[in-house]
């Protein structure tokens, strides 16, 4: 059996008020994240992904934001809550990892100082000694040799993928049960991008940590995460294991995003297949499946919006957003031997 | 001869001073960024160049463009030295030769309209002006999968796959014999990268281009390359076809890179995986 959901998101809707109408950046979306699971929420730029989980810590917060359904986090409400509560849950129940390591420190205070500041902003019975302390050891936790004498550098003392660590580091601070990851790995190096990923791996197995990924990149996916959601201009097409969505894809958005990776382990093709065209405006989106006009299975009925649900009868809780028939899926899918969009002109 | 380079880079050095002292400058070391490296490009192929941040690639580029001056060394850009020459003698040759940057962000002049940004290098060569220069421009926008009604549109209203492509139409202007690109595709979305690395897989047959081509992913430049050369710590670890490096690797950096690159099979990564944690 597995445990109950830690956080459970219901019906999320984001959207901002601009000079071009009201832009809906997330339009409905529902996922549960249990204790030591990984839950990566897979999408190009402007999916929604980020404003999902920047609404999760209550970051989306302002006035001309409008963010309704539901965030549960162990049975209490953040949509609802009050900014004073979210604050004492961010950093504590909540930690989270950004992208850029080189702008998420403040450049002019000690590393050991902004991780013990973080630390007093929600314990005040902690000592000065104790939080140094503590710094030291989350440091070796994450794997910066010589934590003792590094934890006192300051950020430009440090490499990327060690500012990633310290970052994670920060995060850990307070064992917060709940980690957001925001594409960690992707200012990254891909020697680095592994070792980051191996420790958040680790991380998730050992403390039992709930983990939201986000990424652009399945090929990160593969090497962590549990489950899958993909997100296509701010609706989620797919949702999945991580078998389901890798080996049984149902979405043809899905597909596309499997076949333009570049793959080390099969011959390199002559031409890589590719998505072609670029996410729609939220502003000006098209009737019906986002997807349709990018899509060169697209049909008559795809101008109606397909409803997110199980459309394969042997997996449940395997879901998407497609109008074609798992037949028709099966046989389109299929692009010289592999899964893609199409083949290539 | 077929198979005439047009690119030959020998021994190139490139040496930055770290200076101590506060009204003498005393030169106390040297950072070997560029330490002693040689390839050559045939005309019309693509030599990839992998390395980690701080390899020396990026320099590497820019002292073959010139941009900064090697320490030592020799660069023949179709049999003709051009290591030291002057900037007068060397702006006919600028023609020849044009880079694409990593960032499209950063790399497009944010208060200027595409049409500017693309034809700048056409009028200062003194190629076009007027209604001409504009119709090579429009017919460049529309080459790269760009519209020609982008003429008068401004960078930030593009996107950073958008953005890449108007940094390669900047770059095609001068019908350029050799490209450099430094990390055209790594600040963007996977699915994009596709998009860029067939465009230009494409533009290479169209115009016969020779591609330098610069990542730290050695999986996208397996994709794109006739050549792999692996830089580590200045100097080049490992040379060969693309196919030879990828699947024979023979140097322990070179397998390191590649072990590296996730495998986007979650079959395959827990074998991987399982295989890793048993002999750690």
């Amino acid at each position: 059996m597995s445990p109950a959901p830690l956080l459970s998101v219901r019906d999320l809707r984001v959207g901002f008020a601009t000079e071009g109408g009201l832009l809906q950046a997330v339009d409905g979306i529902n996922f549960d994240v249990r204790p030591g699971e990984v839950l990566a929420i897979v999408g190009e730029s402007g999916s929604g992904k980020s404003v999902t989980a920047q609404t999760i810590m209550g970051l989306t917060r302002s006035k001309n934001a409008r963010i309704e359904g539901s965030v549960m986090l162990d049975g209490v409400e953040l949509v609802e809550a009050p900014d004073a509560e979210l604050r004492r849950l961010r950093g504590d129940r909540i930690g989270m990892v950004f992208q850029d390591p080189m702008t998420s420190f403040n450049p002019v205070y000690r590393l050991s100082k902004q991780i013990g500041e973080a630390m007093a902003a929600h314990r005040d019975d902690l000592s000065k000694q104790d939080m140094h302390a503590r710094a030291v050891e989350l440091f070796e936790a994450v794997g910066i040799p010589d934590a003792a004498r590094r934890v006192d550098d300051y950020p430009h003392e440090f490499s990327g993928g060690m500012r990633q660590r310290a970052m994670i580091a920060m995060a850990l601070a307070l064992e917060p049960e709940l980690l957001i990851a925001d594409e960690p790995t992707t200012a990254l190096d891909v020697t680095i991008q592994a070792q980051i990923l191996e420790l958040l791996g680790q991380l998730n197995r050992d403390r039992q940590l709930a983990t939201i990924l986000i990424t652009h990149d399945l090929g990160v996916v593969a090497e962590v995460a549990d489950r899958v959601l993909v997100m296509y201009a701010g609706r989620v097409v797919e949702e999945g294991s991580l078998d389901e969505i890798f080996y049984d894809p149902q979405h043809p958005y899905t597909w596309g995003l499997l076949g333009s990776l570049t793959r080390l382990d099969r011959p390199r093709p002559k031409r890589l297949p590719q998505i072609s065209g670029t996410p729609p405006s939220l502003l000006d989106l098209p009737t019906g499946c986002s997807f349709r006009p990018r899509c060169p299975h697209e049909f008559a009925k795809c101008t109606e919006l397909p409803a997110l649900e199980e459309r394969t009868a042997e997996s449940p809780r395997h879901c998407d957003r497609c109008w074609l028939s798992s037949e028709q899926k099966r046989e389109k899918r299929q692009v010289g031997g592999q899964i893609g969009l199409e083949a290539p002109a | 001869m077929t198979t005439e380079n047009l690119l030959e880079v020998e021994d190139l050095v490139k040496h930055f001073p770290i200076k101590r002292g506060i009204l003498i400058d005393r030169e106390v070391d040297q950072v070997r960024a560029v330490d002693g490296i040689s390839f050559s490009i045939p005309r019309g192929q693509t030599l990839g160049l992998v390395g980690e941040s701080g390899s020396g690639k990026s320099t590497a580029c820019r002292a073959v463009l010139q941009l900064i001056k090697p320490t030592s060394g020799s660069i023949r850009f179709e049999g003709q030295e051009i290591a030291g020459l002057s900037r007068r003698r060397m702006r006919p040759l600028r023609r020849e030769m044009q880079m694409i940057f990593q960032d499209p962000y950063a790399s497009l002049n944010p208060r200027k309209r595409i049409g500017q940004i693309v034809g700048d290098p056409l009028k200062r060569q003194g190629i076009a002006s007027g209604s001409d220069l504009r119709k090579r421009v429009q017919e460049l926008l529309v080459r790269v999968g760009l519209a020609s009604e982008h003429y008068n549109r401004f960078p930030h209203e593009f996107s950073g796959g958008q953005r890449q492509r108007i940094g390669i139409a900047r770059a095609l202007a001068l019908q350029p014999k050799l490209v450099i690109a430094d990390e055209p595709v790594s600040a963007l979305d996977v699915s994009i990268q596709a998009q860029i690395i067939n465009l230009l897989d494409d533009l290479q047959d169209e115009f016969g281009l020779t591609y330098l081509f610069v990542a730290h992913d050695i999986g996208v430049v397996r994709h794109i390359s006739d050549q792999i050369a692996v830089m580590h710590n200045g100097k080049i670890v490992e040379h060969g076809s693309a196919d030879q490096v990828c699947e024979r690797p023979q140097d322990d950096y070179t397998k390191k890179l590649l072990s590296a690159v996730p495998i986007p099979d979650p079959r395959e990564s827990r074998v991987r995986r399982q295989g890793s944690t048993a002999t750690s």
